[in-house]
C-alpha cells in the first residue's frame, strides 16, 4: 500500500487541531487517526516484535521458494533407492526420505507450490472478492441480490467438501499431473479462489455499504462525480483496510489449505514436491521415520502461524477502536 | 420579484414504506417534503429554519441532485433541472453548490486538500484547462482565508473552521451563483462559528452569490438571512423577511419555536414570553389531517382538523403564514 | 411506596454534613497520547453546594467533559491520568479511598446524564426494567415494587402514559423522552449532585427548553447541586446561578451568572459573549475571536489565551501564568489587566 501520508504528518507542526466537536475529549481527535491511518499502522507495526519476527520469518520461507538454489545446491529429484531413509547428517541435513532423495533438498523445493498456490489463491479471492463485493454494495438493487445470492449459495458448501469433489473430478485430466511445476498449483489455487472469493465479497459489500453514504462521498456526488470516481476515488481507498488484513491472514490459510488437499489426496500428487506431499508421502512412515513428517510440519505451522500473526498485528495497527 | 435564481414548485419528495422482503408491499409514504414553493433572488440569503424531521435536509438534498423530486420542479435560471437527464444535469448542478455540515466526515480522508478543491474541476473538465487548474485552486484557497501552500496537507491536519473553510472552497469552484448551506456552523465552536459566518458574509458581498441557510439554529439564521422560511413536517408554515418573522411571527409554531431560544442574558431569565410546547412532532409517514401543528397548538380549533390552511397573506398577517388563526405575537422582545 | 425504601447507601467514614457537597482542587488531568501528553486540566478548583447550579462553560477541548469524568470516576484509563489534586465529597477526598467506597459514593450520591441518551441506554432491556434493577440492586426492593417505583419516576419527569410506555425499550421514544428517561434514572437513588454533561445538545430547540425547564425545576424541589457542562451560553443564562469559564484545561472566570454578562473580567469570556449571534438583536455585529484553542500538547507559555487575546500585553506571554485574581467575593479572573477588561479604573 503505498503511503502519501507519512511525509506530509511526520513534520507539521503548525497544525493541529484540538476541537473535534462539542464534548469530545482532547486524547487526539479520531477523525485524525483515521485519516493518517496507514502511517500511524506502519509506525505501529516496526515496533511491534511480533509483526517483525513473523514477517522474518516469512521472507525466509520466500527466499526459499523464489531461489531454492540459493539454499540447497541438490536436486530433489536427484534420488539413489541405496541411500533410502537415512538419518539427518552432515551430508544430508534433513537425511534422506523413502526413494533415497536429499529430504533437505525437498523441505526448500517444496516451499514454491505451497507458497506460490497461496498467493495465487490469496490474489484472486481479493481481486473478485474486492470487485464484486464493491459492485453488490455500490449499486445495490438487483445487482446485489445477484451478487449476494451466489455468495450464499457458495458459502452453503463446506469449504474442504465442495474443493475434495472438484478436484476429485478434475483428477482425470492432465493438469493434475504435469510434468512441470506448475500446472497443478494453479488448478489448486483456481478450486481455492472460487471457493474463497466469498468470503472477501462479504466483508468489501459491508465496507463499501458503511462507506457509501458518508459525507464525502455524497459531496462527490452532488457535484456530479461519476460512479467509477466514487467507487475508486473516494470510497475504495477507505474500505480496503479490512480486507488487506484479511488477505494476509489468508495466505497462511491457504497454505494450510493446500497441504489439508494434498494430504487427503486430491491436490498436487508425486513427484510434484510441496510440503503437503511431503507429509502426506510419509505418513505411513512415521512410526519408524518421525523426522520425514515432522519437519515439513515443522515449516508448515511457523508459517502459517506467521501469516496469522502478521495478519493480526496488521489488524491491531489498522482497527483505531484498538489504539 | 426581481432577478430570480432559483425556484422551487410543489416540491414533493415521499420515501415509499415498504413491507416484506422479496415481495415488496407499499404501505404508505413518508412525506419529507410535501408542496414546498421558494424564490431565491440574486444576492439574497434564505434561511430555512425547523427542527429535526422537519424535511430540511430532504429538501437540500433535492436541490443539490442527491435525491429526485417525486413530483414538482426546481427551475434554477429559468431552466427545470428535476427534469434533465445525464450531462445536461450535471451541467445543471454546476450553478447550485452544496456546504455541508460536518467538516470533519465531508473531506475524504485520503486526498490532500489540493485534489478536494480540484476535484469539481476534474469532474467538469471543460470548465477550467487542466494546467490552470492548480493556479485556480490557490485562488479559490486563498480567498477563503487559508494559506495557499498548504494544498498539500491532508483534511487531519487542519482544525474544524479550517475544514470548513475548504469546504466552502470546494463549492466556490465552478463559479455558482447559488450556495446552499446545510447546518455549515451547527458543528463549530462558538468563536470558531462567527469566523465562518463572517466569511459567507464577505463571498456574498464580493461574489454576488445566493445562499439558501438550512440550519436549526435560529440565532444564527437571523444574523445571516433575509428572508426566513419556517418548516414543519414537510411544510412552509411561515415565511417573510427577517423582520417580520423574527419580530412580527403570526404562526404558532414560528412564535413557541423563537420563544424557545434561549437568549443569552439572565436579566431576561423568567420574564420571557415562554411558550412550552406539549408531545412531540408527529410522524411523517402519517401527518395529523388540516393543518399538521394542530396537535400541538393551543389555538387549535374544529377547522384546524378539516381544513388545510394554506401559506398566504391574512388579514392579521401581512406576510404569507399557514394558520387559520394568524395573529402577530412578538415574543422575543415580550418581557412579563 | 416510597417509605418503605430503606436508605442501603452506607455512611462514609469522615462525612461531615456540614461540609460543601462537592469540592474540586487543584485537579489535573491528563491523557498520554503517542502524539505527546495532552494536559487536559491544569489545577482546576470549585465547589459546589446543595441547591445550586454551577454552570462550567466551555468550549470543546476546554476540559469541562474531562472534569466531570474525573469526577464521577469514568475517566478513560488509559490514555487519561489524574495526576494531581482533590475531589471532595462531604469533606472526604474520593481519590484517597477505595474503589469499592469511591463507587458507593458514586452511585448513591452523584448522578450523571449525558449528551446521547440512546447510548446512555441499555437497547436489550425496557426501561421499566432498567429502573427497576436500580431500585433492587441498591435499594434490596422486589421486583414488583421496583416496578411501581419506575412508573412514578416516569411520572415526575412528566413522560405521558408512564404506565404503559415502562414496558418500552429505548428506542422506541423520541430524543426528548429519551433524555427524560435518562434524568429519571440519574434521580432514581435521590442523589446529592446531578452532574449534567451537554444535556441538551443533541435536542431540538422546543425540546430544549422543556428538557431545562424540567431539570431546573426537579433540582429546585429536591435541593440538588447541579454541575451543568455546556457550550451554550444562550442555555446557561436561563438556569445557572454561578459561571466559571474553561480555557484549555484551566478556570479562567469564575463569577455569578448576573456578573458574568453584565460585566465579564476576562476577555476570553468577553469575547465569547460579542461573537455569538442573538435571536432578539439584528445587525449585530459579530466579534471574531482570531485563532485557535491551543493543542493541549503545547499550550502556550503564560496565559493559554494570549495568542487570541485583544488586550495580549508582554506579560502575557512568559510564566508565571495568571493567577485567579480575586475581584470581589464570588468573581475572580485569571487576567493580569482585569480591571481593563472590565472597564474599571
Amino acid at each position: 500500500m503505498s503511503d502519501p501520508v507519512t511525509t506530509a504528518t511526520s513534520d507539521n507542526p503548525a497544525v493541529i487541531p484540538v476541537q473535534a466537536g462539542p464534548g469530545v475529549n482532547p486524547q487526539g481527535p479520531t477523525q485524525e487517526r483515521a485519516a493518517s491511518l496507514w502511517s500511524d499502522a506502519r509506525r505501529e507495526l516496526i515496533r511491534n516484535p511480533i509483526f517483525l519476527a513473523s514477517v522474518s520469518f516469512i521472507l525466509i520461507v520466500s527466499s526459499m521458494a523464489i531461489l531454492p538454489s540459493m539454499w540447497t545446491s541438490k536436486n530433489p529429484r536427484d534420488c539413489d533407492i541405496k541411500f533410502a531413509k537415512l538419518s539427518p547428517s552432515a551430508e544430508h541435513w534433513f537425511g534422506t526420505n523413502v526413494l533415497g532423495c536429499d529430504y533437505y533438498s525437498h523441505a526448500i523445493y517444496g516451499a514454491r507450490p505451497s507458497l506460490s498456490i497461496a498467493l495465487i489463491a490469496t490474489t484472486g479471492v481479493t481481486l473478485i472478492g474486492v470487485v464484486l463485493g464493491m459492485l453488490a454494495g455500490f449499486f445495490g438493487g438487483w445487482v446485489d441480490t445477484l451478487i449476494s445470492r451466489i455468495i450464499d449459495m457458495i458459502y452453503s458448501l463446506p469449504f474442504l467438501l465442495g474443493a475434495l469433489v472438484i478436484l476429485g473430478v478434475l483428477r482425470q485430466s492432465d493438469l493434475l499431473h504435469s510434468d512441470q511445476w506448475w500446472p497443478p498449483v494453479l488448478v489448486v489455487a483456481i478450486v481455492l479462489i472460487i471457493l474463497g472469493w466469498v468470503g472477501v465479497a462479504r466483508i468489501m459489500r459491508g465496507s463499501v455499504l458503511s462507506a457509501k453514504n458518508l459525507d464525502y462521498v455524497l459531496a462527490a456526488k452532488s457535484l456530479g462525480a461519476s460512479n467509477s470516481r466514487l467507487m475508486f476515488r473516494h470510497i475504495l481507498p477507505n474500505a480496503i483496510a479490512p480486507v488487506v488484513v484479511v488477505a494476509t491472514i489468508s495466505l497462511g490459510g491457504y497454505i494450510g489449505a493446500e497441504a489439508t488437499l494434498t494430504f487427503l489426496g486430491a491436490g498436487l500428487q508425486p513427484p510434484a514436491v510441496s510440503w503437503g506431499t511431503m507429509i502426506a508421502g510419509n505418513i505411513d512412515y512415521f512410526n519408524e521415520y518421525k523426522y520425514l513428517v515432522l519437519i515439513p510440519c515443522g515449516l508448515l505451522v511457523p508459517t502459517v502461524l506467521s501469516f496469522i500473526l502478521a495478519g493480526d498485528a496488521l489488524r491491531d495497527a489498522l482497527d483505531p477502536k484498538l489504539r | 420579484m426581481t432577478d430570480v435564481v432559483l425556484e422551487t414548485r410543489d416540491l414533493v419528495k415521499y420515501f415509499p414504506l415498504t413491507r416484506g422482503i422479496l415481495l415488496k408491499k407499499k404501505i404508505g409514504d413518508v412525506k419529507a417534503v410535501d408542496g414546498i414553493n421558494i424564490q431565491l433572488a440574486r444576492g439574497e440569503t434564505l434561511g430555512v429554519v425547523g427542527e429535526s424531521g422537519c424535511g430540511k435536509s430532504t429538501l437540500a438534498k433535492l436541490l443539490v441532485g442527491l435525491e429526485k423530486p417525486t413530483s414538482g420542479s426546481i427551475v434554477v435560471r429559468g431552466k427545470d433541472i428535476s427534469k434533465l437527464s445525464g450531462e445536461a444535469t450535471r451541467k445543471a448542478r454546476r450553478n447550485i453548490q452544496l456546504v455541508m455540515q460536518d467538516p470533519y466526515t465531508s473531506l475524504n480522508p485520503r486526498m490532500t486538500v489540493g485534489d478536494i478543491v480540484a476535484e469539481p474541476f476534474q469532474i467538469h473538465p471543460d470548465v477550467a484547462p487542466k494546467g490552470a487548474i492548480r493556479g485556480r485552486v490557490q485562488e479559490l484557497i486563498d480567498l477563503v482565508g487559508l494559506n495557499p501552500d498548504h494544498i498539500n496537507r491532508y483534511p487531519h491536519q487542519f482544525s474544524g473552521g479550517q475544514r470548513q473553510r475548504i469546504g466552502i472552497a470546494r463549492a466556490l469552484a465552478l463559479k455558482p451563483e447559488i450556495i446552499l448551506c446545510d447546518e455549515p456552523v451547527s458543528a463549530l465552536d462558538v468563536s470558531i462559528q462567527a469566523q465562518v459566518m463572517n466569511l459567507l458574509d464577505e463571498l456574498q458581498r464580493e461574489l454576488g452569490l445566493s445562499y439558501i441557510f438550512i440550519a436549526h439554529d435560529l440565532s444564527v439564521v437571523r444574523h445571516i438571512a433575509d428572508r426566513v422560511a419556517v418548516m414543519y413536517l414537510g411544510k412552509i408554515v411561515e415565511i417573510g423577511s427577517d423582520i417580520q418573522i423574527y419580530e412580527q411571527p403570526t404562526h404558532p409554531y414560528t412564535q413557541a419555536l423563537l420563544s424557545a431560544v434561549p437568549v443569552p442574558d439572565p436579566t431576561l431569565r423568567g420574564h420571557r414570553d415562554q411558550i412550552v410546547l406539549q408531545g412531540d412532532v408527529p410522524s411523517p409517514a402519517n401527518p395529523p389531517s388540516g393543518c399538521r401543528f394542530r396537535t400541538r397548538c393551543w389555538k387549535a380549533q374544529e377547522i384546524c382538523a378539516t381544513q388545510e390552511p394554506l401559506l398566504e397573506i391574512r388579514q392579521k398577517s401581512a406576510h404569507p403564514s399557514a394558520c387559520h388563526f394568524a395573529e402577530v405575537r412578538d415574543v422575543i422582545h415580550a418581557t412579563q | 411506596m416510597s417509605d418503605v425504601s430503606v436508605d442501603m447507601s452506607p455512611s462514609l467514614a469522615g462525612v461531615k454534613m456540614t461540609a460543601p457537597l462537592l469540592e474540586v482542587e487543584e485537579l489535573k488531568v491528563e491523557f498520554r497520547t503517542r502524539a505527546g501528553i495532552a494536559k487536559a486540566i491544569n489545577g482546576v478548583s470549585f465547589e459546589v453546594n446543595s441547591g445550586e447550579t454551577l454552570a462550567i462553560l466551555g468550549e470543546s477541548g476546554c476540559g469541562k467533559s474531562v472534569t466531570a469524568q474525573a469526577i464521577m470516576g469514568i475517566l478513560d484509563t488509559p490514555p487519561g491520568y489524574i495526576t494531581g489534586g482533590q475531589i471532595r465529597y462531604r469533606g472526604v477526598d474520593l481519590l484517597k479511598r477505595t474503589d469499592e467506597e469511591r463507587r458507593l459514593v458514586r452511585a448513591n450520591k452523584i448522578a450523571m446524564i449525558f449528551q446521547d441518551a440512546l447510548s446512555a441506554l441499555n437497547p436489550v432491556f425496557t426501561v421499566g426494567f432498567q429502573l427497576a434493577e436500580l431500585f433492587r440492586k441498591h435499594r434490596g426492593m422486589s421486583r414488583a415494587d421496583g416496578k411501581k417505583r419506575a412508573v412514578e419516576l416516569l411520572d415526575l419527569v412528566k413522560i405521558p402514559a408512564a404506565r404503559q410506555r415502562v414496558s418500552d425499550f429505548p428506542h422506541q421514544f423520541s430524543g426528548g423522552m429519551r433524555q427524560r428517561v435518562m434524568i429519571a434514572m440519574s434521580l432514581a437513588l435521590d442523589p446529592e449532585l446531578l452532574i449534567a454533561d451537554e444535556p441538551t445538545t443533541a435536542l431540538d430547540v422546543t425540546v430544549q427548553a422543556q428538557i431545562m425547564s424540567l431539570l431546573a425545576e426537579l433540582q429546585r424541589e429536591r435541593q440538588m447541586g447541579m454541575i451543568l457542562i455546556t457550550h451554550d451560553m444562550g442555555v446557561v443564562a436561563d438556569v445557572a446561578d454561578r459561571i466559571n469559564i474553561m480555557y484549555a484545561g484551566r478556570i479562567v472566570e469564575k463569577a455569578p451568572v448576573y456578573d458574568i454578562y453584565a460585566k465579564p473580567s476576562h476577555p476570553y469570556t468577553k469575547a465569547l459573549l460579542e461573537s455569538i449571534p442573538r435571536v432578539d438583536l439584528k445587525g449585530q455585529q459579530l466579534n471574531v475571536i482570531r485563532g485557535l484553542p491551543p493543542n493541549l500538547t503545547r499550550i502556550p507559555a503564560g496565559c493559554a489565551f494570549n495568542p487570541r487575546c485583544r488586550y495580549v500585553r508582554d506579560a502575557c506571554k512568559v510564566d508565571p501564568i495568571p493567577p485567579l485574581y480575586e475581584i470581589k467575593p464570588g468573581i475572580s479572573s485569571a487576567c493580569h489587566f482585569w480591571k481593563e477588561v472590565r472597564g474599571d479604573d
